[in-house]
């Protein structure tokens, strides 16, 4: 009978800073308390056996476990009382590590007392927790994914070859993704022709995988097991069933503008396959540009050269629906604007590119046909230097971040310059060299040591025009000294940062962004995958700058934890959900409004919870003016006993 | 509303032909001001140590007459004076405790609440009159005159002060093309010209003078505008040494840019060229400016 | 060449002062060279500014204190607006004067200087460097 508390020592991370011999004999006085036990990890095997044997000899009512965040360790404690028959919502945490122990190290009788007040208030919250059972849903098997780059499409192929629809979403005409655009690929210097067009392929003919090219998602609905989501498929003004891809129509279109996937160093027509590589390989026309659509008439060229008569001019989007049990994001990165770094020349000096511009360049089937030359005359550049971390590691001017894959693919460009311009000096500037990967310090060993490419230490100053030359202004921190270069052409590494739209996209999906804008995990160590959205997984670079290796491991890993997440059927649900006490409840509607997951409705003048979406926030019940709406086992009056007995 | 002009101390010398000039224009731009009764040296460097309360005294004195003179904004021509009643003004404002202590050290004059705004010139003619009404008023348009403008590092320095980029500026560069000139960009338009060292370290400040000017001159400028009174000096006077320094080195005259902007605005007889080490009368002359 | 160094080295009471006057963090400076990339005066330096900043990382305070780079910084601040950690290191060299200014040791010597010289310069001048380089 009554309450037993565990405290755990943590080894020293809790132990060090609590007294806890004090703590144990102050908290036996709590009333309602019959035990209380310390060990220095709860967490691990003989912990837990300590717990459930302690639950059935002392046939405990509750228990509180005194440790780390719930976030940590919540499920393996409930796990464990569940086993000897304790209800697993009778198990609550009280956090003395975080909370107490690691932000008051110097403080240490403060710290003791701060625990004892924690533990003593969770004992009350105890006090009002009622037993619950998980809730049981259905899912629908199938599998979204958003974004058709490298780990979009590694995702899609490994959930469909367990057997399991999928949905991929890719804004683009083509999938593809960044990885499409590069040249070669460090540190294998494969090229994205050799790996990437394959699997491109083969993601699209998949007999279980569709793919909606040219479309976006615009509403999502449902939760875990069963999201409902509409996309737009955007109007390419050419019927695709008919379409060849035989470009005859870019031949004949008169007008010319700056291409996205050339980053700007060619041109594409106002009707254009995005690439010639491009899967589906399908015409679409740029309405803004296009001189019939503009207009309503005129020109027309394409369509009379168009052997499948598929250009129609005419608006074929449409919205689309779908069911879906669980989504995979996976919208990539793009890299910061080279117009935003005035000491570089704000994107005015013509011979001053960015990494993906350069990709571009060096590309055998890029805009120079893989040929290195200025865009301002043509010349072959014989001094080229690359600087890296434009705008990140700058927390005063940009992103705090390190962007992670510019160490590598500046000693690959540079390497791949040398191979383009073989009496051609390249020189780059870092301020540390990140080579954290298999193969990957070998690699920069080699464009040091054997390509020549000279290492120097240090930022650039400024970069500015004098005559026909690029005149950089850096430093060498190892040496002390100012660097002087009359440089040929310069190459930023401008920060990766996460794709444009994705803001909005996180809101319609009702998953965190942290901080740069990079989708946030459940756990950055322990549930990189997921985000702390039931359902809902990440891959690939939209999480956080990573290079092809990372980005499909993890593609990998996200497709096998939807289909985990699938394969039961069903999903189990966390009771901690919101109720609604009819017989308060005037339908007002605050609740309605402070939802953010559609999930508690106004229904006959009485606010109704739809369990399957409610994640349990709580917003409703601090809207609710007259205490009608109420979590599970977080109702106001534990709240108020838990605070009263803080303060009191 | 009425602005406070605060002259400081070069104005009145050195640099008579930038107030003449500035002044006149304001006029003829409707600009309303009134020089600052009982003003007092600014101080001329903002000091940097933490602990220098008193090093803010002469700033917040002369704020603290102008507010209760009754105005709200302060107009300042000279980047030096700008830059240190900008930023004690900034200091006072977000930090109570300083501007008390302050406030009591000037136990003979009433405290100061922060209410006034510190502007430079340049701000006022941009943000109030604006470029295009300067454009519309302008009799005698710069044609043909290449300049480069140069900001030197107080109208841009620290960024919690800058009228503008503090690397990359255009505010000059658009006046002057309202006027009808022809604006020359320059790397060094923002370079430090070496500002006081030019007292003990001549030859440093030689040295900067010839690296922005010649910069300047490279790029096709005839004529190199600035608006603070020791950038003025510094590019101006010490192109003696620099001449001496380089043996071909071609001398290129400063102006003020008020210079230009009087000019363009048709007014006479505020431009004390006599002041000017070299001379920029024959260039204008040449221009059909004078 | 070698350097010993210890906690009370690296924490002496004059590097806590120099900490203290410029308010400024020295610790946050991971050496990317920002600031002597873009000081127009690194060229006139015995130090240039990130070794300044290093050197009080590692307490050889002394080293800095004698150098003539903080003599010839003009506080122009483009180290300040480049520097992606927000150092201001012109208010590190100010510090750095006021150690030497605040012991009564002025580095100018106005009587050595021409007096048609002196009669030459703008007041802004005479006043800017007297309050740099003088107590
Ligand atoms: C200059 C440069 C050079 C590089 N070189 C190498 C290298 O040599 N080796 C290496 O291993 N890595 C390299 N990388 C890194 C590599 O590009 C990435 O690891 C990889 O592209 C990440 O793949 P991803 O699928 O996560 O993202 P992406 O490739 O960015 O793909 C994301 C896809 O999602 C789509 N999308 C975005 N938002 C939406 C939305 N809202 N709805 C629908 N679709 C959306 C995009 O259109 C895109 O197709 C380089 C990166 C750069 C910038």
């Amino acid at each position: 009978m009554g309450y037993g508390v565990f405290i755990c020592h943590c080894g020293q991370n809790i132990a060090g800073t609590i007294d806890i011999e004090k703590l144990v004999r102050k908290v036996s006085g709590i009333r309602g308390v019959t035990h209380v036990e310390d060990y220095i990890f709860m967490c691990s095997d003989p912990g837990q056996e300590r717990i459930k044997k302690a639950i059935k000899e002392k046939n405990l009512e509750g228990i509180v476990v005194a440790a780390c965040s719930p976030s940590l360790h919540e499920e393996t404690f409930r796990k464990a009382a569940e086993s000897v028959g304790l209800n697993p919502y009778l198990v609550e945490i009280a956090n003395i590590r975080e909370w107490s122990a690691w932000p008051h190290q110097a403080e240490p009788e403060e710290a003791t007392m701060k625990a004892f007040k924690i533990i003593e208030s969770t004992v009350e919250k105890l006090n009002g927790d009622k037993p619950l059972e998980p809730l049981r849903l259905e899912v629908v098997r199938r599998v979204m994914v958003i974004g058709g780059g490298i780990a979009g499409i590694q995702a899609a192929l490994d959930v469909a070859e367990a057997g399991i629809e999928v949905i991929l979403v890719e804004r683009s005409p083509s999938i593809g993704g960044r990885m499409a655009q590069l040249s070669e690929t460090f540190p294998t210097l494969d090229c994205p022709q050799c790996i990437l067009t394959p699997k491109m392929t083969s993601v699209a003919h998949h007999p279980l995988v569709k793919l909606l090219a040219y479309s976006e998602v615009e509403e999502v609905s449902g939760s875990a097991g069963n999201f409902k989501v509409k996309v737009r498929r955007k109007p390419t003004y050419v019927d695709w069933n008919k379409c060849v891809g035989c470009g005859l129509c870019m031949e004949a279109c008169p007008v010319e503008l700056p291409s996205e996937f050339e980053m700007g160093l060619a041109h594409r027509k106002a009707i254009y396959i995005q690439f010639p590589q491009a899967v589906p390989n399908k015409a679409v026309i740029d309405s803004e540009n296009c001189i019939r659509m503009k207009y309503g008439r005129g020109c027309g060229l394409c369509a009379q050269k168009c052997p499948a008569n598929a250009i129609t001019f005419e608006d074929n989007g449409k919205a689309e629906e779908y069911d879906v049990g669980a989504i995979i994001v996976a919208t990539g990165l793009e890299v910061m604007d080279k117009a935003n770094f005035a000491e570089y020349g704000a994107g005015e000096l013509k011979d001053v590119l960015t990494g993906l511009e350069f990709e571009r360049m060096l590309a055998p089937s890029g805009p120079t046909g893989g040929k290195v030359v200025r865009p301002s005359d043509g010349r072959v550049p014989k001094e080229v230097v690359f600087i890296q971390c434009v705008g990140s590691r700058d927390p005063e001017n940009w992103n705090p971040y390190c962007s992670k894959i510019c160490c590598m693919y500046t000693a690959k460009q540079a390497l791949l310059y040398k191979h383009a311009v073989p009496g051609g000096q390249a020189y780059i500037f870092y301020i540390d060299i990140r080579a954290d990967g298999k193969g990957y310090e070998e690699f920069i060993h080699r464009a040091m040591a054997e390509e020549g490419v000279i290492y120097l230490r240090g930022r650039v100053g400024r970069v500015y025009q004098e005559g026909d030359k690029l005149r950089v202004e850096g430093v060498d921190t190892i040496s002390g000294l100012k660097i002087v270069i009359d440089a040929d052409m310069v190459v930023l590494a401008t920060a990766a940062v996460p794709s444009s739209g994705v803001e909005e996209l996180a809101k319609k999906l009702r998953i965190q962004l942290g901080e740069g804008g990079w989708l946030k995990e459940a756990h950055l160590k322990l549930r990189p995958l997921e985000t702390l959205t039931s359902g809902v997984f990440i891959a690939g670079a939209a999480q956080y700058p990573k290079d092809i290796t990372d980005t499909v491991s993890q593609a990998s890993g996200a497709a096998a934890k939807a289909v985990a997440f699938l394969s039961k059927g069903y999903v189990v649900r966390e009771p901690l959900i919101a109720v609604v006490n009819e017989d308060i409840c005037s339908g007002c509607g605050n609740c309605e409004e402070a939802c953010s997951y559609q999930a508690i409705k106004v229904v006959d003048g009485k606010a109704n919870v739809d369990e399957s979406l409610c994640e349990g926030c709580g917003s409703c019940t601090a809207a609710c003016p007259s205490g009608a709406v109420q979590l599970k086992n977080y109702d106001k009056r534990q709240i108020i006993k838990m605070v009263e007995s803080i303060v009191g | 509303m009425v602005y406070a002009y605060y002259p400081g101390c070069t104005l009145k010398t050195h640099a008579k032909g930038f107030e003449l000039s500035a002044m006149a224009s304001l006029e003829k731009l409707g600009v309303k001001y009134r020089e600052l009764e009982k003003w007092t040296c600014c101080g001329t460097v903002y000091s940097l140590a933490s602990d220098d309360a008193m090093r803010q005294v002469a700033q917040v004195r002369i704020l603290t007459r102008a507010e209760s003179a009754g105005y709200r904004r302060m107009l300042t021509l000279c980047s030096m004076c700008y830059n240190t009643l900008k930023r004690a003004n900034m200091l006072v404002r977000s930090d109570p405790e300083r501007l008390e202590t302050i406030n009591m050290f000037m136990d003979d004059e009433p405290d100061y609440k922060g209410s006034v705004e510190v502007k430079h010139l340049l701000e006022v003619l941009r943000d109030e009159v604006t470029f295009d009404k300067i454009r519309s008023m302008v009799s005698k348009p710069l044609r043909g005159l290449r300049i480069s403008a140069y900001y030197g590092c107080l109208l841009l320095r620290p960024k919690t002060v800058s009228i503008d980029s503090s690397i990359n500026p255009h505010v000059m560069e658009d006046l002057l093309s309202s006027l009808g000139a022809e604006p020359i960009d320059s790397p060094e338009k923002a370079k430090c010209c070496g500002a006081y060292l030019t007292v003990n370290r001549k030859d440093l400040v030689a040295g900067f003078a010839y690296e922005i000017l010649s910069a300047a001159r490279r790029r096709g400028a005839e004529l190199v505008v600035t608006s603070c009174p020791l950038c003025f000096f510094n590019l101006d006077r010490r192109q003696e040494e620099v001449s001496r320094m380089y043996e071909d080195y071609k001398p290129i005259p400063i102006l003020y840019v008020t210079q230009l902007l009087a000019l363009a605005l048709g007014i006479r007889d505020v431009y004390m060229f006599n002041l000017h080490y070299v001379d920029p009368t024959s260039l204008l002359k040449s221009k059909g400016l004078l | 060449m070698q350097l010993v160094i210890w906690r009370s080295k690296i924490h002496s009471p004059e590097v806590e002062k120099i900490i203290e006057l410029s308010g400024q963090n020295v610790y946050s400076c991971y050496q990317c060279g920002m600031c002597t990339a873009s000081c127009p005066s690194t060229g006139n330096m015995d130090i240039p500014p990130n070794m300044i900043v290093r050197l009080i990382q590692i307490g050889m305070i002394g080293k800095v204190l004698d150098s003539r780079s903080i003599w010839v910084c003009t506080s122009c601040f483009t180290c300040f607006a480049e520097c992606p950690k927000g150092i201001d290191i012109a208010s590190l060299t100010e510090a750095l004067r006021l150690y030497h200014l605040r012991r009564n040791i002025d580095h100018l010597n106005l009587s050595s200087i021409p007096h048609g010289e002196l009669l030459e310069l703008p007041v802004i001048a005479m006043v800017g460097a007297l309050r740099k380089f003088t107590a």
